[in-house]
């Protein structure tokens, strides 16, 4: 049987105005367990949490019931006051009198009567209450940086330059991301690889972080600062230390049917390749797909000319297992797939690209070196349209594209028609918009310039079909504002397609157990208050993988994320939750409910020994991992046997509530 | 011969079930209209003005009749709502009411001609008529 | 102790602690009134009420019971809210089908923002609970006073 306090706090006169204290005082020592039952001004003040010391000792108290303010207002306190004097901070149960009793009646009857309900069911709350502990768990001080593009690199920078040990997994052979590919960048127009390279070259040199590019996570376990991570490291023939980056090897290859994935595939490359000039790790990959040695054993011309001795074609895939305390997403995205969009004509013609395709041709050390030219015949074009919302701001019903907005390409688009204007006064640029959003700083500055002072023709109304005409592209839209139907014949037409998370992430998501919308973006612990916080703990996320974003706001919660991750990492234990859920392993009969409904994945099973009256032998019983659950209690009532009971919010403490109120 | 003022953006709805107010004036529709030049109310106004409940304006149009039911507006619509079915369910709602047949058998002669395929006579009395 | 005054009903409200809770709390900060026969039991999230919970109120006598949670999409814990209103979905169809007004139960989303909320959907439901009257047909009478 408890002993059991109770304390009614006035609140000065917030309670005691409405709320006649002394009668609840009055009336609660008259329930079974209650050996001590007072009242006093201000419980929370150093003289009220003395008197709650000084009976917890005099009278033996084990718990105490405070009539006061809510919980989410002095709850800590008060278990606080309990532990000082000696007892479990579980076992303080708070009875809000004030948010949810005084303050909303008016009459002192009636507010009395109710606080003594209140009073009551944490009394009988109390009664079941058992002393908990929260457990801890140690902290592996590494991270794992998933993605090597600007987001990924941001937050590897960050946490390394805390003193953390940082690895970022890259599975493209070099890391740099969709920001490598990029020609200038909104709204400034400084050119991307000037500012982005210098922060490829910072990551590659930092002595706390280590780059494993051509790799990709194969497995994970563990929770929160006890990650277990496989990480694949791909064949790429070429031994990465011996490799000097000269590029003979790719000069001397006579395969040039591959076609070059950072160009978009607009030209042509090697079975032995290096991305881009400023690669890093600015080693060769062999592609599999093209190598002739490696299709038919004839050829082996790279290892001949190699002085480095780097080439080695039997390199098998690398197995590389590491602990972590935490892990960041920084998986990105890519551009739908704009085949999809044959109304733009993008399968009959190579003058319709896409974007980043274009951004490619603009590209000083692009397959046009920069020229502006057509993709068919190398011409220059003197009529371009550019279409946005290609594939953005679709019904999740509508037969292709994506239910929300790609927020980067208004920007970009003007980005494109102003640089095209800029390079060539002679081009006439047309971009049909349905809206031009441009919230940003800066931004919408930057979008009236490229209408006012380029002279760029804007549209409102979308494209409803490109013909393909001889050599020209006949485009008909909707010329809304007009309320005309327009029709251009254009040298080359521009789709703003839409961005989705990289294909990898589903998977990925899996593997953490983080989950994601119906888009495949990785949802935030709180869409507020958490954004760079995955609610698996432990799980961070930075970039694109969470929802589209340009580059400032990427870098700026690649930084976010990197203090939540520094923040766990220069911790030496956690403390865990003490409210978790807990099976009876006397009634779990191991039929994987609960593990379905937890959103942590923090329940697994194992077969353990039962030795009790009704059952002798060996069964499958649910386990809950304390360091990950979070205490939400879903399984609880998703379990058939009543098995699995969350501690703190347990069925009897809950039923014990329920009865005191109905009494 | 009067239309009657009774029907409303709901009746759309049911007879198409096409929700109109999803529509987000992209001008997609237009855009791809065929007949664009020939529609005095072109499929993006449609859309819109059946979400504003302006029925009886639309149907005292040309457009329900110029539709040549291409279905090329609803099948580029980014966001499923077929302004093709509305102006169909508006057509309906004409043809249904007494008296209101856009195209008579007797008027069939005087429309013939021999580059005319019987098929267009065909489906034309079915989509004019009762 | 309710003898000599006029009948008023017993509402149970499961609030969860995330959105609600905080929302009642709101409330009452902002001294919006209402019944005082509306008594809040906190649990960590709406996906912690087990349907055995609101029959078991009924049987102590409880009028009425309401369980309040997060906003769709915005709980504390992803998808409890999910799973909570699925579930409320099925045990009010069971106490429909053994003729329990439907007015007596209720689920409703309320975000720690709406203590104005909060206090209209007790006053609301604290009404419609007062016309069906007492709760006769799930009271345990061995359980009366």
């Amino acid at each position: 049987m408890q002993k059991i306090g109770v304390f009614v706090c006035w609140c000065g006169s917030n309670i005691a105005a409405t709320v006649d204290v002394k009668a609840v005082a009055e009336a609660l020592k008259s329930e079974a367990g209650v050996v001590f039952s007072t009242d006093y001004q201000y419980m929370c003040s150093e003289n009220g949490q003395a008197m709650i010391r000084q009976a917890i000792r005099e009278h033996g108290l084990t718990g105490i019931v405070v009539c006061s303010c809510s919980p989410r207002m002095h709850e800590a306190t008060f278990r606080k006051t309990a532990v000082s004097a000696g007892l479990n901070p579980y076992m303080v149960e708070i009875a809000n009198i004030r948010e949810q009793c005084s303050w909303i009646h008016k009459d002192m009857a009636e507010g009395t009567e109710k606080a003594i309900v209140l009073a009551r069911a944490a009394v009988a709350k109390l009664h079941k209450n058992a002393p908990l502990t929260a457990g801890t768990s140690p902290v592996t001080k590494r991270a794992l940086v998933i993605g090597g593009g600007i987001a990924g690199i941001q937050t590897a920078l960050d946490v390394a330059d805390a003193g953390f040990e940082v690895d970022i997994v890259e599975k493209a052979p070099t890391i740099g991301g969709r920001m490598a590919q990029l020609d200038k960048t909104f709204p400034t127009l400084d050119c991307s690889a000037c500012i982005l390279t210098p922060k490829m070259v910072e990551a590659a040199q930092h002595e706390k972080i280590n780059i494993i590019s051509y790799a990709e996570l194969d497995s994970l376990s563990g929770f929160v600062g006890n990650f277990t991570a496989t990480i694949r490291k791909k064949a790429r023939y070429i031994d990465e230390d011996k490799c000097t980056g000269c590029g003979v090897c790719t000069e001397k290859c006579p395969s040039r049917k591959g076609l070059d994935d950072f160009n978009m595939k607009l030209n042509k490359r090697g079975a032995v390749y290096i991305p881009f000039a400023q690669a890093i790790p600015n080693v060769a990959v062999i592609d599999p797909e093209q190598c002739l040695k490696l299709r038919t054993g004839k050829c082996g011309l790279c290892q001949k000319v190699c002085s480095a001795k780097a080439v080695n074609f039997e390199q098998k895939d690398e197995l590389i297992e590491r602990q972590y305390g935490a892990i960041v997403v920084a998986t990105g995205f890519k551009p739908i797939d704009a085949s999809a969009f044959n109304e733009y004509a993008y399968n009959d013609s190579p003058d319709v690209v896409t974007s980043l395709e274009f951004e490619r041709i603009m590209n000083a050390a692009g397959p046009t070196k920069g020229q502006l030219v057509r993709p068919s015949d190398r011409e220059h074009p003197h009529e371009i349209v550019f279409i946005q919302c290609v594939g953005s701001r679709c019904t999740e019903d509508a037969e292709k594209g994506k239910p929300y907005c790609s927020k980067i390409c208004c920007m970009y688009t003007a980005k494109h028609a102003m640089l095209v204007r800029e390079k060539y006064p002679d081009v006439n640029v047309h971009v049909f918009y349905i809206d031009a959003r441009t919230p940003g700083k800066n931004f919408d500055e930057f979008y009236r310039r490229a209408v006012e002072q380029y002279g760029v023709d804007y549209i409102k109304g979308m494209v409803g079909k490109v013909s393909v005409e001889g050599k020209k592209l006949h485009v008909q839209g909707s010329d809304l504002l007009n309320g005309e139907q327009v029709h251009i014949n254009a040298d080359m037409v521009v789709l703003a397609t839409a961005i989705e998370p990289d294909p990898t992430a589903r998977a990925l998501g899996t593997m953490l157990t983080a989950s994601m919308d119906t888009n495949d973006f990785f949802t935030e612990a709180h869409p507020k208050l958490r954004p760079v916080e995955s609610p698996t703990a432990g799980v961070f996320l930075s970039g694109v993988a969470q929802g589209p974003k340009d580059i400032p706001e990427t870098v700026a919660q690649a930084g976010a994320a990197a203090a939540k991750v520094i923040g766990l990492l220069c911790k030496n234990e956690l403390t865990c939750n003490a409210c978790v859920a807990h099976a009876n392993e006397a009634a779990c009969n191991g039929c994987s409910q609960c593990e379905r409904v937890c959103p942590y994945g923090a329940i697994s099973y194992e077969e353990r020994e039962i030795r009790s009256p009704e059952f002798r032998g060996v069964r499958r019983i649910a386990v809950v991992n304390e360091a990950v659950c979070q205490g939400c209690g879903a399984c609880t009532v998703t379990c058939p046997s009543a098995a699995m009971d969350l501690k703190g919010f347990t069925n009897s403490q809950i039923m014990s509530e329920v009865d005191a109120i109905c009494r | 011969m009067s239309l009657t003022n009774q029907v409303t953006a709901a009746d759309i709805l049911r007879i198409s079930g096409v929700d109109a107010s999803r529509c987000m004036q992209c001008g997609k529709c237009s855009g791809a209209c065929p007949n664009y030049d020939e529609m005095d109310i072109p499929p993006h106004r449609f859309a819109i003005m059946v979400r504003q409940g302006r029925i009886t304006e639309l149907m005292e149009s040309q457009a329900i009749y110029r539709c040549l039911s291409c279905f090329a507006c609803s099948q580029r619509c980014p966001r499923n709502v077929e302004p093709a079915k509305l102006i169909e369910a508006v057509r309906l709602t004409v043809i249904r009411q007494k008296g209101q047949n856009h195209m008579k058998a007797d008027s069939i002669p005087e429309k013939l001609d021999e580059k005319l395929p019987q098929q267009a006579i065909v489906s034309a009395m079915r989509k004019y008529s009762k | 102790m309710s003898m000599n005054r006029e009948w008023t009903p017993n509402i149970v409200a499961f609030c969860c602690n995330w959105c609600s809770y905080a929302g009642a709390d709101l409330a009452g900060s902002g001294r919006m009134n209402y019944p005082a026969n509306v008594k809040i039991i906190r649990i960590p999230c709406s996906c912690r009420l087990n349907p055995m919970f609101i029959l078991r109120a009924f049987q102590r006598g409880a009028d009425g019971v309401i369980l309040c949670g997060c906003h769709p999409g915005d709980c504390h814990y992803s998808t409890g809210n999910y799973y909570a209103r699925r579930r409320m979905t099925v045990l009010f169809s069971l106490l429909d089908y053994m003729g329990i007004e439907r007015g007596r139960t209720r689920v409703e989303w309320v975000s720690a923002a709406e203590g104005a909320k909060f206090a209209a959907t007790m006053n609301d439901f604290v009404k419609t609970v007062t016309e069906l009257g007492e709760n006769k047909k799930l009271g345990d009478l061995r359980c009366k006073k």
